[in-house]
């Protein structure tokens, strides 16, 4: 900055800065007034009531017109001078750099490393919490975080590879858990005898679904899917004989270990290997089966985009009218696509439905497609990696946040940060499509190379037309 | 003496009021190249569609043998039976008009290329040559399933088809592209891929759509060698449409003129080049005006 002239670049941007501020405040206040600032509660003589939020709503308005203010003026002013001094050393950085060698390395260990993290984790946990504080986060980040991310890999066969936006993945998924629970709870059928059942019946209502749905593009395709995601949902609430309804299925048999019970009696788990009794095992086991059912569906994913089938898939997605002069079936290329996804999320159902032993209508609703959908875009459409990366930061976030009590102290007692899920879910999306509109991992590995294997860069990849 | 490869009898294509094509017949022989020639709009393109099944034609036959000469005896028969085709273990004889686009690449075995280059650009240039034998990876890995297993058989197939896109990329000349996406490729790279994806399909006929469009001379030069190449020594049979006419008069055997959707004239480039008719068509005038004008602009 020169000498002579102090404040002439300081002053204008501390004024900006408050202009800015001030008026992230109006707009913040305007919106969150209907939003944040009234709530309704009943009162006791069970009218509902408006009840006046301020603190919350000063608190938030004062927060994001901070943010506003201190960007404007550190953050805006930074970024240009980084990109003015980008500008003038442009083509300087020698082609292997030190970023790049990290780089490199990272994307050499990171997946291994990860997968030797997830296999020790609960060992792990049980070490540093032991039986009591250890069953939270096995099952609730563990469990929990696993089974999105299977799901994020079943759809993101479809969206991902093939292209095909399908707005109501969750009625596989829902089709998987009652296939189930109700063939369990009729038949006392195993759960790994269900476990493919669910999966090939899923799998059949995705080739039902995908006959008539799968001429239709873009966002027809999305919008029919989305409907059959309801469509299943309503069926399930007022089928009330078989699926009873909104109340749901109970009481569903548990997984066994190999035959053996997870339960305090004489022939269960922890008296056959003469263990005290404790929930934890079981927990610990259905985890493992959840990384192994994950892990099964990345293995596929890698196996089938190296065959014919998985080429003809991203091939559709760059371009159809392409794929159809060279004798590429486009309808059953979309079938088969559009039923594997779906049997990873009938397996993926299956498992939720053992896990709970209760399941409702309540948990396939429309917001479960589009958390599934989120992941697959924000990961980068595609790049398995990135899903899985964007299911724990969405899945763990959320969970996360029931444990800050902090925020408790910022925004008053009451406030109960999983509402925001949201709204965080939204802001997230936003600086995605602003910072990284190609996802978090938006390079595509080719599936085959004569001499090295290149990443893509992903402008060049289409994301598909339906 | 003749071998009939295709032969399109009374093509008639409507959109609406549009006649696009009208009542359209021209023959194209086994083993040779026939160009498609006309002013802007005269339906070549459309034509291209209706024999590659994109487009489904109003009226008229388009029929292709394949193996045995002897069954053009049977298309009388196969049209009033209302089959599809006629198969037999050397090829076949082919209702074009009854099969859907991607069976006539399939079973028909025609390739095509797009007028606008139409490549999978997120792809590598190696993966657009694998994917255009799909239809033989696909048997080979047992439709994906015995393929996913590792078994052998499907991995000497796998093995197979990379040599044969390596054989490609020499010819074309992009060997050393082979790993790079096919979107960073430059316009005459492109359009030399795209043949060689259409020709990785193995076709007993090769439609081009304007291939030369774009290229510079040396291009241009090195496209006319690579198509007589396919011709001589891989026995493909080429439909050419190319508004360059020093390509039409150096490389193909025959010529079809085509103007407002009608046949114009049809034959050796030799005769083309004098015709009356064909000067008119592209000079945009009536027939009768043609010495007046050719003599003004210099002809
Ligand atoms: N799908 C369609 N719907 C309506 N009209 C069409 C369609 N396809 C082609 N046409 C019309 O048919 C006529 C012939 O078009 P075509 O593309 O076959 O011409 P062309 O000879 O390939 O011309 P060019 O040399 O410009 O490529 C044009 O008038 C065009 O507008
Ligand atoms: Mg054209």
């Amino acid at each position: 900055m020169s000498e002579a002239l102090p404040d002439r670049d300081a002053r204008p941007d501390l004024i900006r800065a408050l202009r800015e501020g001030a008026l992230a405040a109006l707009i913040a206040f305007a919106l969150f007034l209907p939003l944040i600032g009234f709530s309704t509660v009943q009162n006791m003589r069970n009218e509902i009531v408006l009840e006046a939020r301020w603190q919350l709503l000063f608190t938030l308005v004062a927060v994001i017109a901070g943010i506003r203010f201190l960007s404007t003026l550190l953050l805006a002013p930074w970024a240009e001078r980084r990109a003015a001094a980008a500008a003038l050393t442009k083509r300087e950085v020698p082609p292997n750099g030190v970023a790049q060698v990290w780089r490199a390395m990272a994307a050499r260990w990171f997946a291994p490393l990860a997968l030797g993290f997830v296999i020790v984790y609960p060992p792990l946990v049980l070490g540093l919490n032991g039986f009591q504080g250890a069953a939270k986060w096995i099952d609730n980040f563990g469990i929990q975080i696993l089974i999105y991310v299977m799901l994020g890999w079943g759809l993101n066969i479809v969206v991902g590879l093939a292209g095909l936006l399908d707005l109501g993945y969750v009625a596989f998924y829902a089709v998987g858990a009652y296939s189930y629970a109700l063939l369990a709870q009729n038949f006392g059928l195993s759960f790994w005898l269900l476990l493919p059942v669910s999966g090939i019946l899923a799998a059949f209502w995705g080739i039902m679904l995908g006959f008539p749905v799968l001429r239709l593009r873009g966002d027809y395709l999305a919008i029919v899917t989305l409907a059959f995601g309801e469509i299943i949902r309503l069926v399930l609430i007022n089928w009330v004989p078989v699926t009873g309804g909104y109340a749901g299925i109970s009481s569903i048999p548990r997984p066994t270990f190999f035959g053996i019970p997870f339960n305090a009696s004489d022939e269960g788990f922890a008296a056959t290997f003469g263990l005290p009794f404790t929930p934890i095992y079981r927990t610990i086991f259905l985890y493992y089966v959840i990384l192994a059912l994950a892990l099964l569906t990345a293995a596929v994913t890698v196996r089938l985009r190296r065959m014919p089938i998985g080429r003809a898939w991203e091939a559709l997605r760059e371009d159809e009218i392409a794929c159809r002069s060279l004798g590429i079936n486009t309808t059953t290329t979309k079938l088969t696509a559009f039923a594997i996804g779906a049997a990873f999320g009938g397996f993926a159902g299956a498992f939720f439905a053992a896990r709970q032993g209760f399941i409702s209508p309540e948990s396939f609703t429309f917001m479960e497609s589009a958390v599934i959908v989120a992941m697959v875009v924000l990961g980068g459409m595609g790049s398995q990696i990135g899903v899985a990366i964007a299911a724990v930061l969405m899945i763990g976030g959320t969970e996360i946040m029931r444990e800050l009590d902090v925020l408790k102290a910022v925004f008053g007692p009451d406030f109960d940060p999983t509402q925001y899920r949201m709204l965080i879910f939204g802001a997230a999306m936003v600086a995605i499509t602003v910072w990284r509109p190609r996802g978090l991992i938006s390079t595509r590995q080719p599936s085959a190379f004569l001499a090295e294997r290149k990443a893509i860069s992903g402008t060049l990849v289409r994301e598909g037309h339906g | 003496m003749t071998r009939p490869l295709l032969r399109v009898e009374h093509l008639t294509m409507r959109f609406g009021g549009l006649v696009a094509i009208n009542n359209v017949s021209f023959t194209a022989q086994h083993g040779e190249i026939t160009a498609l020639i006309g002013p802007n709009g005269a339906g070549k393109t459309t034509v291209f569609n209706c024999i590659t099944g994109f487009y489904k034609p109003t009226e008229g036959r388009l029929a292709l043998q394949s193996g045995d000469q002897a069954l053009w005896d049977d298309l009388d028969t196969l049209t009033a039976g209302g089959a599809k085709s006629l198969r037999r273990a050397d090829g076949g004889l082919f209702l074009l008009e009854r099969m859907r686009d991607f069976e006539v690449s399939r079973d028909a075995r025609v390739a095509r290329t797009f007028q606008n280059v139409r490549l999978f650009q997120g792809m590598t240039v190696l993966e657009n040559l694998l994917v255009a034998q799909h239809r033989a990876l696909m048997a080979a890995s047992g439709f994906t399933i015995l393929g996913a297993i590792g078994w052998a058989p499907y991995r000497k197939a796998e093995h197979a088809s990379i040599e044969r896109a390596r054989l490609w990329l020499d010819r074309i000349g992009l060997i050393d592209r082979a790993d790079d996406p096919a979107g960073t490729l430059p316009y005459g790279a492109q359009r030399r891929l795209e043949v060689a994806r259409a020709m990785c399909t193995e076709p007993m006929l090769l439609c081009l759509d304007e291939p030369a469009a774009g290229l510079n001379h040396r291009e241009s030069a090195a496209l006319n060698d690579l198509l007589m190449l396919i011709r001589d020594q891989d026995k493909t049979s080429i439909l050419l449409i190319e508004h360059d006419m020093s390509v039409v008069m150096e490389i193909s055997d025959h010529v079809v003129v085509l103007d407002y959707g009608e046949k114009i004239a049809d034959g050796k480039p030799a005769e083309i080049r004098s015709d009356q008719k064909v000067i008119a068509a592209y000079l945009g005038v009536e027939d009768e005006e043609v010495d007046k004008v050719a003599a003004e602009v210099g002809l």
